[in-house]
């Protein structure tokens, strides 16, 4: 394996990382909006608030991690995605700011009237950026951003497949969301929130599912190369996460609710891992391949002592800091 | 000044400008919460270490409030961050495309550190009564390092464009990547320590000020003498040693950067001994309503008694930086923080050698009150000095602003709407905060969300304090 794959494999292990984690904080959103009136949605609001509160400020950290080994590992190929996709990329920023100021002035509000506005950006804002980081993942994966950066500011994201791929982040991380605060639920004893979001995230589920189905036909047409790979390298993959997509509503239909997060996360995780795989070797497809973008090779070397470094010091670190949200203690108050 | 501005306007691509005001704004605002986030855990540590290990209540209710208040202040700081992140390549590609794998590495390094940093906050957060006490005071020290870790990254990348290193230019291509020489640059070490030592003081004076104004309103127990000691005793160190470290890494600097210095010094010519210019404005290539200290200049400049400041006269006016603000900001920077190191010198002195206590004193408190305010005015001049001193240039000698920019149209409407959202995050963290002092002020401790349990879930009327 030549250094700049290790490099770009290594951020595509936090780019997984940000779908699936920073993915089930920001599809919490979904939930919160349509938790209903304040004493209605207070439950459901308060485990949100449990659920998310030790941990979206450490899954967000992902989304900086692949920003940072893409402008130091692939500088060229960054600066022209970043210059073409400059619309979707502020208003998902947008969406992200909103969404942790939101949440933490929520947390802290003196009254109703102010939680509800706070509530109202989190839960909004929660689902814009997903949308938007999604139109840009579909962009980069149809080939519309072109090397020296001057693609168009409009269609390059305004097309089936950006517009396809953001609704399905929304989603998958509405999905990812349902299944990780059902388990949620039901370990701190909440037996009727834990039964209406289980049915509401089978709900999602089958809703995600008929998308992601629905939307293989045109994305296909319209991005020839991605389909290519979906198709061959990476069917595995989209069967492993069809599989585990249809595990997870069983599963979660038979009050398996841990069991049916672990297996949501392996149809989520699929699902990213197989679009690196199928646009495999481009790092902007058609355009850019990971060896044409690589940086200085000194660079390259270091950044994988980086991901080493993240491996001893932040995984572990991580590990904890769940362990510990997931502990009986923790579950309770 | 105005041929010397429609010069460099004449140059620029329209992205420009919007793209400087956008980078200073969010930079200036996002600097502030990134201060708390270096200087606040180490003061949390201090109050919680002395609740904990010396069984007192008080300090441990500062601990958990100002746990409390870093939630949020670190969650808007960790959203501002991320527009920085994504300003570095929206509206920078010219740099980040040409050096981004030169001056990448301490970026993701960085970023390591503010996963620590992110994953601990939230261990510590909701770690209160869930954890065994000392582990969990255990919890704050690894916030505290990377914090630390954090702002030398940060730091190194800005140094490493006032001194750059770690590449060569061959034919107009960048050869030679070494990303570690481009880290550990000329000044990356006492620049770092400068704006760590700053982050002290912002910090250190801002929470202490809190505590002063509660003291002027005649609260004056325990809780509100160790709240203001313990940042108080954090901003005193800083503020002392702030002007020797801030002496050492402007040592060279006429050499570095001349141009940066003289704009500073506002020296249009070069002289022997050079002056200490107070003041003043550059009009129409004069130098106006400027108090002259003779040879001071060339002293702390130089460390010299004649070595002279190189004058702007000697530098092309292409390669010169906008003069006045450089040497405003500059000045506004030292003034304050030499103000600041003598008030703790003052009261410390008064305190060991004359057993006096200047908390007795209203004006004392007065000046804390708004030392603060001054610390965050002092860090904010002490960037402009640096930032607009080092134009026309992004990498200084090497690449220019200009070249960095994008041509993108709109920018301005991108600064408009940034301007109205983080006003409105400025009001809304202004509104919880003092809500939360006003609700712990009537006696709640744990602050439930108004979705708890706790809560009757209507809005009742905010309780009023008679102060």
């Amino acid at each position: 394996m030549t250094v700049e794959l290790a490099v770009a494999m290594a951020m595509f292990v936090g780019l997984v990382a940000y779908a699936v984690f920073g993915g089930a904080d920001f599809g919490s959103g979904f939930y919160d909006l349509t938790a209903g009136g304040a004493a209605h949605g207070a439950e459901l609001r308060t485990e949100i608030d449990h659920s998310i509160g030790p941990v979206w400020e450490a899954n967000h950290v992902w989304l900086i991690y692949v920003l940072v080994m893409w402008w130091t590992g692939f500088p060229t190929a960054f600066a022209a995605a970043m210059s073409t996709l400059i619309l979707p990329l502020l208003l998902a920023l947008l969406g992200i700011v909103l969404r942790g100021a939101g949440f933490a002035f929520r947390k802290f509000s003196p009254t109703l009237s102010q939680a509800r506005v706070y509530g109202s950006l989190f839960a909004g804002s929660s689902l814009i950026a997903p949308f938007f980081l999604g139109t840009v993942a579909g962009a980069v994966a149809s080939g519309r951003v072109p090397a020296d950066g001057q693609g168009d500011r409009w269609s390059s994201w305004l097309n089936p497949t950006s517009l396809l791929v953001g609704v399905i982040t929304v989603a998958c991380c509405t999905f990812l969301a349902g299944s990780f605060l059902t388990a949620d639920a039901t370990r701190a004893g909440h037996r009727s929130l834990a039964a209406q979001l289980r049915r509401r995230t089978l709900l999602v589920g089958a809703v995600a599912g008929a998308l992601v189905l629905g939307s293989l036909v045109p994305i296909a047409r319209d991005a020839p190369t991605l389909a290519e790979g979906l198709t061959g390298r990476a069917a595995p993959l989209i069967v492993s996460s069809i599989l585990g997509g249809m595990a997870a509503l069983v599963l979660l239909l038979r009050r398996r609710v841990a069991a049916a997060r672990v297996s949501a996360v392996i149809a989520v995780a699929s699902v990213v891992v197989g679009w690196g795989a199928a646009q495999y070797p481009w790092l902007l497809v058609d355009e850019v391949t990971i060896a044409d973008a690589a940086g200085a090779p000194a660079t390259l070397r270091a950044l994988l002592l980086v991901a080493a470094l993240a491996g001893v010091i932040v995984i572990p670190s991580l590990v904890y800091l769940f362990r510990l949200t997931q502990s009986e203690q923790w579950a309770q108050g | 000044m105005l041929i010397h501005d429609a010069l460099v306007l004449a140059a620029d691509p329209a992205g420009l400008l919007p793209a400087r005001q956008q980078m200073a704004f969010t930079l200036g605002w996002h600097i502030i919460l990134a201060s708390f986030g270096v200087a606040f855990p180490a003061m949390i540590f201090v109050a919680h270490w002395r609740g904990v290990m010396r069984d007192d209540a008080t300090a441990l209710v500062l601990a958990q409030r100002w746990a409390k208040v870093s939630a949020v202040l670190f969650a808007i700081g960790a959203v501002s961050g991320t527009v920085l992140s994504f300003e570095m390549g929206l509206l920078w590609p010219g740099l980040m495309g040409t050096f981004g794998d030169v001056l990448g590495l301490p970026f993701a390094l960085e970023g390591l550190s503010f996963f620590v940093e992110a994953i601990f906050l939230g261990i510590y957060l909701y770690g209160w009564g869930r954890m065994p006490p000392r582990r969990h005071l255990l919890m704050v020290v690894p916030m505290a390092v990377a914090g630390v870790v954090g702002t030398f990254c940060v730091i190194s990348v800005n140094a490493w464009m006032n001194t750059p290193a770690g590449f060569r230019i061959v034919d107009g291509e960048v050869t030679d990547v070494d990303p570690w020489a481009a880290m550990f640059n000329p000044i990356a070490g006492w620049q770092f320590a400068h704006m760590w030592l700053a982050a002290y003081m912002l910090v250190g004076f801002a929470i202490a000020g809190v505590y002063a104004v509660g003291m002027l309103r005649g609260r004056r127990d325990a809780h509100h003498r160790l709240g203001f000691l313990i940042p108080f005793g954090f901003a005193s160190v800083a503020a002392v040693v702030q002007p020797v470290v801030g002496h050492l890494l402007g040592g060279g600097l006429g050499d570095r950067q001349p141009a940066k210095l003289a704009a500073f010094e506002l020296a249009t010519t070069t002289e022997s001994p050079s002056p200490l210019r107070i003041g003043g404005l550059l009009v129409d290539g004069e130098v106006r309503w400027a108090l002259d200290i003779p040879m001071l200049g060339s002293l702390i400049a130089q460390n010299s008694f004649t070595a002279p400041v190189r004058g702007l006269d000697t530098i092309p006016l292409r390669d010169q930086p906008p003069v006045n603000i450089t040497h405003w900001a500059f000045q506004t920077m030292i003034g304050i923080g030499t103000l600041l190191a003598l008030a703790v010198i003052v009261y410390w002195v008064l305190r060991w050698w004359r057993r006096q206590d200047l908390l007795e004193r209203t004006w004392f408190l007065r000046f804390c009150a708004v030392s603060g305010p001054l610390a965050v005015i002092a860090v904010e001049a002490g960037w402009i000095a640096t930032e607009v001193g080092r134009q026309p240039w992004v990498v200084y000698n090497v690449m220019r602003t200009s070249e960095a920019a994008g041509d993108h149209p709109g920018l301005w409407w991108l600064l408009a709407t940034t301007v109205v959202v983080y006003t409105g995050l400025t009001v809304g963290a202004v509104l919880v905060l003092r809500s939360m002092a006003r609700r712990w002020r009537l006696g709640e401790q744990d602050l439930p969300s108004p979705y708890g349990p706790q809560t009757r879930l209507s809005d009742r009327k905010p309780g009023r304090e008679a102060s």
